[in-house]
């Protein structure tokens, strides 16, 4: 795991993606699943395409992204929250940045595999997803936003401490929007490991109804469209959660810097 | 009772800033701070605001008092407005009473937007501004005019003299005339140690 910080001045931006090329790529996995002629090894996109569509209609599909999701993003909010807590403690507590430092760091070095397997023994299967959720997004939050805290502009704190700002007034005015940065590149960055870590959990500890489950059981039954169709959805619903929560923070904080 | 400043002393490792300086500064009345740069202007005014830890002496009289300043840097918060910047130190302004102020320093039309998006003159402005509006004893002013363009300057000199009169004000300035024009009743010249 990698932790982050925010971008500030130089460093090159990343090219965004262009139509033409997603047509492109999607020609050539459409072209080399048509030459290798068996969807078993290689199933084109127009079938993925079509199986998602049918997928979409049954009842099941919606309550399998409802439990998966319901646990991976409760484990990120809930990672978000207390990392933010943490962090702020840490700041203002160096004991408590000491006592943090060991436990982070491990959860950082181990394994997300080892985990997961460790964590099946304490806790069912069912809420696996969302205590991986919660231990890959956690150090992530943490330390970016201890980062932030710890880079907030001198100068403005002086400046509060001159005209005797209330601490209400620095967290608002001053400390959210200079950790700001910090925190959105986090969640940018911990939202994809969140879906990957808690949609592995699951195929390990297949839960009944989860997405994990149903790539597990595409495996087992060599069913490939299933598989890229659950691939799909997977990755629709992550994007599609980053986008929404991180459209959402800009307008809560948009909303928390207007006076 | 003044503030009085005794046998000031302030370094920063070997190199000495401040050596036993001393000075009275009457309440009530604008004190001229001046000097070379790198005679210690600017760490005086940071131990009187209480942001440097002094070496030696003492200073008496600051007690209780309630500080404003423009600091040698604008100091504002990027994201929020110019009208923002102000209220952030003194939200009992009601907002007309500070749009008023920023019409006064022609600012009026750039009361919304974000403090990234001004000029370096506008800034000072509302640096001043901020400073001005707000509720003080002591007001520290650290080249508060940089940047401005001479008629700029001139306006905004009388708009901040009417603003500080009877008020105990330290300004530190290169300039003798900004001083005089700021009524300056006592200028402190600090010198080589």
């Amino acid at each position: 795991m990698s932790s982050i910080t925010a971008a500030k001045g130089s460093g090159q931006i990343p090219t965004p993606i262009k139509f033409w090329a997603v047509v492109v790529w999607l020609a050539v996995w459409q072209a080399v699943s048509m030459a290798l002629g068996q969807e078993i090894l290689l199933v084109s996109p127009v079938s993925v395409v079509i199986r998602t569509g049918k997928l979409a209609l049954e009842a099941e599909f919606w309550q399998t992204i409802l439990f998966s999701f319901s646990r991976i993003a409760g484990g990120f909010f809930l990672a978000a929250i207390l990392g933010t807590i943490m962090a702020a403690l840490a700041a203002g507590f160096r004991r408590v940045e000491e006592l943090l430092a060991p436990l982070v760091l491990t959860i950082k070095s181990i394994p997300v595999a080892s985990f997961i397997i460790l964590v099946l023994i304490w806790v069912s299967s069912r809420n696996l997803s969302m205590l991986i959720s919660f231990l890959m997004v956690f150090p992530v939050i943490y330390t970016n936003v201890l980062s932030g805290i710890c880079n907030t502009d001198p100068q403005l704190l002086e400046m509060a401490q001159v005209f005797e700002l209330p601490a209400s007034r620095r967290i608002r005015y001053i400390y959210v929007s200079q950790v700001l940065p910090y925190f959105r590149a986090a969640c940018s960055l911990a939202l994809g490991l969140c879906w990957k870590a808690g949609v592995a959990a699951e195929v390990i500890g297949i839960p009944d109804g989860s997405m994990g489950e149903k790539l597990y059981s595409a495996k087992i039954y060599l069913d490939t469209p299933d598989l890229f169709a659950w691939t799909l959805v997977i990755v629709l619903v992550s994007l599609a959660f980053e986008r929404l929560f991180l459209a959402l923070l800009d307008r809560i904080v948009a909303r928390l810097e207007r006076m | 009772m003044d503030i009085i400043i005794d046998k000031l002393s302030k370094a920063y490792g070997s190199q000495q800033v401040l050596q036993d300086f001393s000075a009275v500064i009457p309440l009530g009345k604008t004190t001229g701070i001046m000097a070379p740069s790198g005679y210690g202007k600017t760490t005086l005014l940071r131990i009187l605001m209480g942001l440097e830890q002094l070496d030696g002496g003492t200073v008496q009289g600051l007690e209780g008092l309630r500080q404003s300043a423009v600091f040698q840097e604008d100091r504002l918060c990027e994201n929020l407005s110019a009208a923002a910047n102000i209220r952030l130190v003194c939200p009992r302004k009601s907002p007309r009473e500070i749009m008023e102020a920023l019409a006064a320093l022609e600012l009026a039309g750039c009361a919304h937007q974000p403090a990234r998006e001004l000029s370096g003159g506008m800034r000072r402005r509302v640096a001043l501004l901020r400073a001005l509006m707000a509720d003080y004893d002591i007001l520290y002013l650290d080249e508060p005019f940089k940047g401005l363009d001479v008629e700029t300057k001139a306006e905004v000199i009388a708009y901040t003299r009417k603003h500080i009169d009877g008020k105990t004000v330290l300004l530190v300035t290169h300039d003798l005339e900004e001083a005089q024009a700021l009524g300056a009743h006592q200028i402190l010249e600090l010198r080589d140690h």
